[in-house]
């Protein structure tokens, strides 16, 4: 029995996560639950599940599809929608390419990162979606920092930092008129650590290239890149084996791996403890292109 | 180290006027306690280099916004984290200009402790009474002064102490939980992770080992079983007969301990039934209490729904449709003004609101009471009676930080433009 009422960190972190969840389903008409299939959406995801128990998940699930993705990824996605018997809509974006929203870059750097805005601001007009979950943490990049934990987006899908809601206590502001829609983070106040300890905590299934695993990459700009067809290796970028793992979960063009013999859960949060690199800086080319990259991609209406 | 055994989260709110070390401060926990990745702090070097600093300017740290770092200022809240092996912390970090009121009032509400700084060759300015009437307002339980650049005044004690009497004399007019001072140099450390061998004068805990060891579980109210209903779990699996009863009434604790067992009673109806089970987020629990979200299952089916309160029969907050508050206006978009319709959010109801009378504009430097102020403007602090479409289930905010509290919302702009705190009496005078 505990007798002094007392909560661990991932406890709290947890409530409070609910909490969140619990009254935007309340409050909007047609939330839905964006699902990468990385780390972070594993975790939200679980959330969502435990909030409404033993209620299935009121909501529908979403993936933003690049066409880049890892299968591994992309596998481990249709098996977990599978067993949590939610419905699954995918926003292509080859079909927004196909459409003529957007053009595809070229060249070595060509990604299909920002891209992804336009189709998945397209996805949210379309089945009206009034909210939408992320996963995305406060502590992954400056920007982050800032944003609210439910995030006002106008009519363009677009984020304004200097006109936010003030976020007072646990009463979130949900009033939106049409057409507008909010972003919502449960684990805004969630660390990398913490989301490594809960994912241990429960027991939580992760794409296989979570874990330490033999891949053909090669460097570009410091990071380790899938040799994919999306990543167009050039002839001075020379190929070769290594032991790799994942940190985040993106577009296969621009997520790099890190060198790495962690196999088990327990090796990777051991890993993760010593390192003295960002996720985000050790991983992300679409966060290297200047100090507001991702201010500016957020503003547009991105993640 | 591991942070499941970790216990418990610190939440706090800095405050302090322009230049006087917020930003320094806060790099320096966030580095001291190793939060900053390599990355992050080259960036911070390059830009300390190509601004010709000769040092690393820590505060470069916590400028989020383009806009911030241009202005060189902060313009919004913004949330860090860091975490040593005794406690993970949030750190609300809210600017301190005059016009931000707004920002600290914010970072302030969900704080269980706020740091204000006073630089140490200025001593106690206004913005100082402000930053701890701010504190006092918004019920943080616990407030640290940290006189701060104690290395340019010769780490002098005099100068120390005489602050602390100033600031001392000044919070005994105001309602302080918690007051600790603590003298440091955020540029050089002292006192801030490790204690100071400069200040050896000062016999206290270093900042960060106050923030590690100060006593928050209390802070929680654990007596008035206060249970706001978010959500109505009702599974209808036709396949499943097992679960086609089931019905729980989902939210989060905001007072109180419930057990399975307890006689609870349901507000409004005023009928009283017993809780059988609690489901916690990996299923039943014997307990629950404030911040946990759980589930609760009662012996009587009572038509419950979101907006309702479950609470104890012998302990219920009161109902009143006339609410008295102190209010913090967030809008410059137009002033609050008596007969101002606004929508009122309180625990996990929404109604509209009529402001009856503004009784008195409150000057948050001052302390001084305009009983003949017309509106308050951005910023601006006084104490409002509002009369509610339809019944709230409230406490005191002084009694209860979730059941006290609301945000008022302008149904033309959809805007979050107040910050409301219950207080008695409820009369409708
Ligand atoms: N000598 C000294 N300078 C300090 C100290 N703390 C901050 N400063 C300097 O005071 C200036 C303002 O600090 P900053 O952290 O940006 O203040 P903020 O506006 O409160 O965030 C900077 O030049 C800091 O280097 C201190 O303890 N001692």
């Amino acid at each position: 029995m505990r007798t002094t009422h007392l909560l661990s960190q991932l406890e709290i972190l947890e409530a409070e996560s609910i909490q969140i969840i619990r009254e935007i389903v309340a409050e909007f008409e047609r939330p839905v639950l964006l699902f990468s299939g990385g780390k972070d959406s594993v975790v939200l995801l679980r959330l969502v599940e435990k909030a409404f128990r033993p209620a299935p998940i009121p909501c529908p699930v979403m993936h933003v599809d690049t066409g880049h993705n890892f299968p591994e990824v992309l596998a481990f996605r249709d098996r977990r929608v599978a067993e949590l018997e939610v419905r699954l809509v995918v926003a292509s974006v080859q079909e927004s390419i196909d459409q003529g929203r957007v053009t595809e870059e070229t060249g070595r750097r060509a990604s299909r990162n920002r891209l992804q805005t336009t189709t998945l601001l397209d996805a949210i007009e379309r089945h009206r979606f009034d909210a939408a979950f992320g996963g995305a943490r406060r502590d992954e990049e400056k920007a982050r920092a800032k944003e609210r934990v439910v995030s006002f987006r106008d009519e363009f899908g677009q984020w304004d930092p200097k006109s936010q809601r003030p976020e007072l206590w646990n009463l979130f502001n949900t009033r939106i008129r049409q057409a507008e829609h909010v972003r919502v983070f449960p684990l805004s106040n969630w660390t990398e650590l913490d989301v490594w300890e809960y994912i241990r905590r429960d027991g939580l299934e992760l794409p296989s290239i979570y874990f330490a695993h033999p891949r053909t990459v090669f460097e570009r700009d410091g990071m380790l890149l899938d040799d994919n067809p999306y990543a167009h290796r050039d002839d001075d970028e020379p190929a070769f084996e290594a032991r790799v793992r994942y940190r985040t979960v993106g577009d296969a063009s621009c997520t790099g791996a890190v060198m790495s013999t962690a196999a088990t859960l327990a090796e990777v949060i051991e890993e993760i403890q010593v390192t003295r690199v960002s996720e985000r800086g050790q991983t992300r080319a679409d966060d290297r292109s200047g100090e507001a990259a991702m201010e500016d991609r957020k503003k547009e209406g991105y993640f | 180290m591991n942070v499941t055994k970790r216990m418990g989260i610190l939440r706090f709110a800095t405050a302090g006027s322009v230049d006087d070390g917020k930003s320094t401060l806060i790099g320096r926990l966030l580095y001291d306690s190793k939060s900053i990745f390599e990355d992050q702090l080259a960036a911070v070097e390059r830009t300390s280099a190509e601004r010709g600093e000769e040092y690393a300017d820590l505060a470069l740290l916590t400028d989020g916004l383009r806009a911030e770092r241009e202005q060189g200022i902060t313009i919004d809240v913004a949330y860090r984290y860091f975490a040593t092996p005794r406690r993970s912390f949030v750190i609300a970090d809210t600017p301190g200009h005059l016009q931000y009121t707004r920002n600290m009032v914010t970072g302030a509400s969900g704080a269980d402790l706020a740091i204000v700084l006073v630089d140490a060759r200025k001593g106690v300015l206004e913005q100082s009474r402000r930053h701890a009437f701010l504190t006092t307002l918004l019920r943080v339980p616990h407030l640290v002064v940290a006189v701060n650049k104690m290395d340019l005044v010769g780490y002098d004690e005099a100068g120390y102490e005489r602050i602390k009497d100033e600031f001392t004399a000044f919070a005994t007019r105001l309602d302080i939980g918690d007051l600790t001072f603590v003298p440091i140099s955020a540029l050089h450390g002292d006192n801030v992770v490790e204690r100071s061998v400069n200040m050896p004068w000062y016999d206290g805990p270093s900042l960060l080992h106050h923030l590690e060891h100060v006593h928050i579980v209390s802070d929680r109210n654990l007596i008035d079983v206060r249970f706001p209903v978010q959500y109505v779990i009702r599974p209808h699996k036709s396949d499943d007969p097992g679960l086609h009863d089931y019905r729980g009434y989902a939210g989060q604790v905001a007072g109180g301990v419930l057990r399975p067992g307890d006689e609870v009673v349901h507000l409004g109806s005023g009928l009283t039934t017993t809780i059988t089970h609690i489901d916690g987020p990996d299923g039943p629990v014997p307990e629950a209490f404030p911040p946990m979200s759980v589930t609760l299952r009662l012996a009587d089916d009572i038509d419950i729904s979101r907006g309702d309160m479950i609470a104890r029969p012998n302990n219920r907050p009161e109902t009143a449709q006339d609410l008295e508050a102190m209010v913090c206006w967030l809008t410059a978009d137009r002033p609050l003004s008596p007969r101002m319709k606004l929508l009122v959010k309180h625990t996990t109801s929404t109604a509209k609101a009529l402001v009856k009378e503004l009784r008195y504009r409150l000057d948050v430097n001052t302390l001084h009471r305009d009983e003949h102020a017309g509106g308050l403007e951005l910023n601006e602090v006084g104490r409002i009676s509002l009369r509610v479409t339809r019944p709230l289930f409230v406490d005191d905010y002084a009694r209860n930080r979730l059941t006290g509290a609301f945000i008022l919302i302008d149904e033309a702009t959809n805007a979050t433009v107040g910050a409301g705190m219950i207080i008695g009496p409820r009369s409708g005078r």
